[in-house]
């Protein structure tokens, strides 16, 4: 198996698992995590692209530009779930909120 | 100096611009209003200074620094750009004059809107000039974070909750088409949208990142079924920022989807029906629930959810005359964006005079407020697509396109989407010309906004006779 191919797998693997968290869990932080899982893996496909020898510059300078708009995005949407957490009590939507955060069984 | 103001790289201005008013507006929070909107007027001049380079001397080419592709920046702007461009200059600069008077009683809010605008502002007039698809995302992203903040701005829980879930949304659909991105570079070795349109063929490598891509922006777009995020988000922000997300900033993910199309232009039939498919099913669903709200503002945030998917239409129809098709849509978006501005501009004056929006409980504003009443219908009459307004000659193309091949089911659903649009929008004059026991409070609206509310849709009518002008500017954009 080529190294591409390998950082193509693996960077899969974590979308499927961000994309699986970003659904099933409740917990507001929980979700902005998924996403976060799931833009590293979209980051490792993009360096993965530019292996081989001469290694390719510009997946790598797209990627430091990606990883820049994922902390905006990361801090806008804390800063937000701070905010919901202070108006409704619960840092959780609407649809989610008769259930448990920490996924326990009996709450 | 004449020779200065037409070799200008206003390109780049309609951009620069606004970031710039968008930090002194920072810098300057006791006068946020006027220096807002002072840049605001501006960036219109910079973005209609653009739309007659292009007008003028055909297609523009400015490489940011000297340095261009692959490593530098590009911007292209053709008659689609310069279309989309105008657009957003045109209905930008009324929504900030009625934002100027409307978000000046809360000094607090004031300061945090201008920004937040301005900043959306040079991301859209990024996006409809980048030329190269990694670009395109960076507009994207700095769009949607700035819109998410333009939602949380009113401060409540209920819009907190739609600008969360607004958030989560466009991450997901950004990071779909980023996704699509890194497929199309391992495939082609290039992110140039020219490059990449001759080098790609047709075949899985163009279509998997090409469905990951489309499938992110009709996320971003809120094209049914995934619209559930659109109606809580820009029915519970303020007036001019449901506006602007209504009208602007839905139709900057379809530009992008459009000019994706356009550089691959793929064979096959399957993704035109689907997409025309959810675009029918959108204009039928989303006018249901307008019928079926009781609230005005989600009434209108519904009528978006099924506008856009008139925009869908085209792709389904473009077989046979794709100029007629494709320029009906974009003709269709540009209106819709006058209009729908015009009808939340109408519907905020609504709820500060009376401090409600209930349907029900409309009670004579036609007697109150007749400049605003008018500006609501004559919104409608160009959703609705009645001659001669600007929707009109939308509907009236893509309506060509489907009797020119028979395509019987598309003309059904663009005459039956008509009627429906007219029945919502009906159905609100009907209680705004009625009295009802719903208590009321009266609160006095300034003239400025009932009568930008006026001019924007009055504007939306006149697109109807523009036509012979805008038109020709998509030669040559359309494959």
């Amino acid at each position: 198996m080529t190294s591409a191919a390998l950082f193509a797998l693996a960077g899969v693997g974590l979308i499927a698992i961000g994309a699986w968290s970003l659904v099933m869990r409740a917990h507001l932080i929980r979700k902005i995590l998924a996403v976060n899982i799931m833009g590293s893996g979209t980051f490792l496909i993009l360096v993965g692209a530019g292996g081989g020898s001469p290694v390719d510059p510009v997946p790598q300078a797209m990627v430091i530009t990606g990883i820049v708009v994922a902390i905006s995005a990361t801090a806008l949407a804390l800063a937000l779930v701070l905010r919901i957490a202070n108006a409704t009590g619960k840092p959780a939507l609407p649809e989610d909120f008769e259930r448990d955060l920490m996924d326990r069984e009996d709450p | 100096m004449l020779e200065w103001l037409i070799e200008s790289p206003w390109m780049t201005w309609s951009v620069a611009v606004p970031m710039i008013g968008a930090m002194a507006v920072f810098l300057s929070p006791r006068v946020a209003g006027w220096v807002g909107l002072a840049f605001a007027g501006l960036t219109m001049l910079a973005g209609l200074a653009v739309v007659a380079q292009v007008g003028f001397d055909g297609d523009q080419l400015y490489t940011l620094g000297g340095w261009g592709a692959p490593l530098g920046i590009d911007f292209r702007a053709d008659g689609l750009s310069a279309l989309m461009l105008g657009m957003t200059a045109v209905v930008g600069i009324a929504v900030s004059i009625y934002a100027r008077v409307y978000m000046a009683a809360d000094r607090d809010k004031e300061r945090r809107f201008w920004p937040l605008w301005l900043f959306t502002w040079a991301a859209m007039n990024g996006l409809y000039q980048a030329n190269d698809v990694f670009n395109l995302y960076v507009g994207l992203e700095l769009m949607g974070l700035s819109a998410v903040a333009l939602v949380a701005l009113t401060g409540t829980g209920q819009a907190l909750w739609g600008a969360m879930r607004y958030l989560l949304v466009s991450l997901l659909g950004s990071l779909a088409y980023l996704l699509g991105v890194a497929l199309l570079y391992q495939s082609f070795g290039t992110l140039d949208l020219h490059l990449l349109g001759e080098r790609a063929e047709q075949g899985w490598l163009v279509a998997v990142p090409l469905a990951a891509m489309i499938a992110g922006l009709m996320l971003k777009t809120g094209l049914f079924p995934f619209h559930i995020w659109l109606p809580p988000a820009h029915g519970s922000a303020r007036a001019p920022v449901s506006a602007l997300l209504s009208g602007l900033v839905v139709k900057a993910s379809f530009y992008l989807i459009l000019r994706l199309w356009f550089t691959f232009d793929p064979a096959g039939d399957g993704l035109p029906l689907l997409l025309g498919s959810l675009g029918a099913a959108a204009i039928f669903w989303g006018s249901f629930q307008a019928l079926r709200q009781t609230r005005l503002k989600l009434l209108v945030a519904y009528s978006t959810v099924a506008q856009l998917g008139y925009l869908f239409l085209a792709f389904p129809l473009a077989g046979m005359d794709p100029t007629l098709a494709w320029g009906g849509a974009i003709y269709m978006g540009v209106s819709h964006a006058l209009a729908k501005g015009a009808m939340f501009l109408a519907a905020g004056s609504i709820m500060t005079q009376s401090g409600h929006d209930e349907i029900s409980g409309l009670d004579k504003v036609v007697e109150r407020m007749p400049l605003t009443l008018t500006a609501f219908a004559l919104a409608g009459i160009s959703l609705a697509g009645l001659p001669p307004s600007g929707g009109f000659i939308g509907k009236w193309m893509l309506l060509q396109a489907a009797t020119a091949q028979d395509l019987w089911f598309w003309a059904f659903v663009i005459i039956s989407g008509g009627l429906l649009t007219a029945t919502y929008v009906f159905r609100v004059l009907g209680f705004a010309f009625t009295e009802s026991d719903h208590k009321r409070e009266a609160h006095d609206v300034p003239p400025t906004m009932e009568w930008t509310a006026l001019l924007l849709a009055l504007g939306a009518v006149a697109l109807g006779f523009a036509a012979p002008w805008m038109l020709p500017l998509l030669d040559g954009v359309v494959p």
